[in-house]
């Protein structure tokens, strides 16, 4: 009854959730009021947009050794999160069936180990950080625990689910996953998609002033 | 609810927009900002944190615009924000933030954190909740048309001074001249210089310009408060007196939120473009030397850096200039390690300068700039904002440091060649 539930109406409810949910936020702040900037530019706002998406990625030399444990566990968490949700092999094959109708070539095992090693460290020292550092413990709120041990939480569940024999753990996995794409847009998980738009307004403001940020 | 309090959250409620609330969404709490400023780096007081800084508007936004707080809105459960969500903010957003923007650029998700700092402090000017010599200057620029008490007498003094010793005129008043020239209160009180190097410039350079005995005043000190409709009406002096004139282009002076006032805000604290183009003088100066209708002669040998006014700089645009305008006139001139639109603030900005309460605090955080300048091992500064001038000259005296401060325009006239471009 259970794993009816958690295959079947659970699952479409969360997916529908998510995609209504995300889609409903992004048109909500995009199109809430924007006021035209009535200054004569001296460069490109379009440019600058455009331009500050991508080079965030890459934090300004002159605070990178400051910010060495953010970025480092950041992108270790981020990337290694990444390769097991689009290249982790039992992922592709779920992707085929349920979404694209076509695959694609998945990880080796080895590369699985060492995804999910980078995936659960670097959310791990992100974590700890958050709860030890002064300035991240002020600033944090709920949602952002809340968050963190929810994606902890599906992380590990689909570690246990890797043994197939016991149906249960896969199963706990895909709740656990449908708890979180339910959470997700009306939380911080959003940054996902609102990066973005909020990289492209700066970008933009910057780019206006001919100043590459 | 307290009027004080509505009237804070009404200004809260207007200043959220599409940004606002993509920022919000964006953010998660890195505390990447934190390491980016320098009241918070000097003190390692987390209360310093940027973003922790933009609390009552985040709150504000939670509450009504977040599912989160529209829901338990919606149940009665929500946690009604209270004066004491603005008023224990105002020393975080006015003796801990100068407004320098670097928090800004260094954010991983975008969020344009120094923004939304402007947006608080617009509720809390509004709302009362302000420093108390800011809001004594704001009204004396309102009364007598310049924070620090200058008159046109004071302007007319000044002025016969710098005739005097340059043997030049300085036009005011003069309809159709191609340029209206701003001076800061600062440069008449205190850099007298600026105004006498103007005139030796100008005169060097065949430009058309004039001083206008009704908009002479560049500071804005509403931009400093950050309420925007003072702001609005500081620009607007200077608007009319433009039009009057009908000049072609208005002139900032070296003075950072000056610039930002009139440059990038004054069209939309008035709601409509200008018919006139404002320039800072570094962008001016540089066109001139561009143009060739500036000769120098001599190198200044002492080693030199530049301290970049963040206004002017990262929050203005103006970043190639001052290095153009140095180039011909240093022959020993070195960067700070953090410099051009990643360079640390001095600490005075955002009316920081003019706030006594934050004096130490203020002491404080010049301990970057210090550091940034011992390390260099230099001869002077250049800087081209006079508040900048004032706050470092006052922290290098708190120091016991010898340092001098040299202003780049003033700098500039001292190497004119005597024979005027062509």
């Amino acid at each position: 009854m259970i794993g009816y539930l958690i295959d079947g109406p659970l699952w479409y409810f969360s997916l529908a959730v998510f995609s209504i949910g995300v889609v409903w936020q992004l048109v909500a702040i995009i199109f809430a009021s924007r006021k035209t900037d009535l200054s004569v530019a001296r460069g490109s706002a379009s440019r600058g947009a455009i331009r500050n998406v991508f080079s965030r990625f890459i934090p300004h030399r002159e605070i990178a050794p400051q910010i060495r444990v953010q970025v480092v566990a950041g992108y270790m968490f981020h990337l290694g999160l990444f390769a097991l949700l689009f290249f982790a092999a039992p992922h592709v094959i779920f992707l085929e069936e349920n979404f694209f109708g076509f695959g694609w070539t998945a990880m080796p095992h080895w590369g699985f180990i060492l995804a999910a090693q980078f995936a659960f460290l670097g959310l791990i020292i992100l974590w700890l950080r958050r709860m030890l550092n002064s300035v991240s413990r002020l600033i944090s709120t709920l949602d952002d625990h809340v968050a963190a041990i929810l994606t902890f939480v599906v992380m590990l569940t689909g570690c246990l689910a890797l043994l197939e024999g016991f149906h249960e753990l896969r199963l706990l996995h895909r709740f656990t996953v449908e708890l979180l794409l339910i959470y997700f847009p009306f939380s911080c998980l959003m940054h996902t998609f609102t990066f973005i738009p909020s990289r492209a307004f700066t970008g933009a403001w910057f780019g206006r002033r001919g100043i590459d940020s | 609810m307290s009027e004080r309090l509505q009237k804070g959250l009404e200004v809260l409620r207007a200043e959220v927009d599409s940004k606002v609330q993509s920022f919000f969404s964006s953010c998660v709490r890195c505390g990447v900002c934190a390491e980016s400023c320098l009241f918070y780096t000097e003190t390692k007081d987390p209360r310093y944190t940027p973003i922790y800084k933009t609390e009552p508007l985040r709150k504000l936004w939670k509450n009504e615009y977040s599912f989160w707080g529209k829901l338990t809105g919606k149940l009665g459960m929500t946690k009604a924000m209270t004066e004491a969500d603005l008023a224990d903010w105002e020393e975080l957003v006015y003796d801990g933030c100068s407004m320098c923007g670097r928090c800004s650029m260094v954010c991983p998700v975008g969020v344009d954190i120094a923004m939304i700092i402007f947006k608080v402090k617009h509720a809390l000017a509004v709302a009362g909740f302000s420093p108390e010599g800011l809001v004594e200057t704001t009204q004396r620029a309102i009364d007598v048309g310049s924070p620090m008490g200058v008159t046109l007498k004071t302007v007319q003094a000044v002025i016969k001074h710098v005739e005097r010793d340059t043997g030049l005129s300085v036009p005011m008043d003069v309809e159709g001249a191609d340029y209206m020239a701003l001076l800061s209160s600062n440069e008449i009180a205190l850099y007298p210089e600026y105004l006498e190097s103007l005139v030796k410039i100008f005169d060097h350079a065949g430009v058309s310009w004039t001083l206008s005995s009704e908009a002479f005043e560049a500071t804005n000190s509403g931009l400093q408060i950050g309420n925007k409709a003072i702001a609005g009406q500081l620009v607007q002096r200077v608007v009319d007196g433009a039009e009057k004139l009908k000049v072609k282009t208005v002139i900032s002076p070296e003075c950072g939120h000056a610039y930002t006032a009139l440059r990038w805000e004054g069209p939309n604290f008035l709601g409509k473009a200008y018919s006139f183009k404002v320039v800072h003088i570094l962008e001016l100066l540089d066109e001139l030397r561009a143009q060739g209708r500036i000769k120098t002669t001599g190198m200044e040998t002492d080693r030199l850096t530049f301290h970049d006014p963040c206004s002017i700089v990262r929050r203005g645009g103006v970043l190639a200039q001052p290095r153009n305008l140095l180039e011909p006139i240093t022959e020993n001139f070195v960067e700070m390690t953090d410099h051009g639109s990643m360079n640390w603030c001095c600490g005075g900005g955002g009316g920081v300068s003019g706030n006594e309460r934050a004096e130490e605090l203020k002491h404080t955080a010049f301990n970057r700039k210090k550091s940034q300048i011992e390390e260099l091992k230099v001869d002077a500064v250049v800087t081209a904002c006079s508040n900048c001038r004032m706050v470092m000259e006052d922290g290098i005296e708190a120091n016991e440091m010898d340092m001098p401060l040299l202003g780049l325009t003033e700098l500039i006239a001292e190497h004119l060649a005597e024979d005027r471009a062509e």
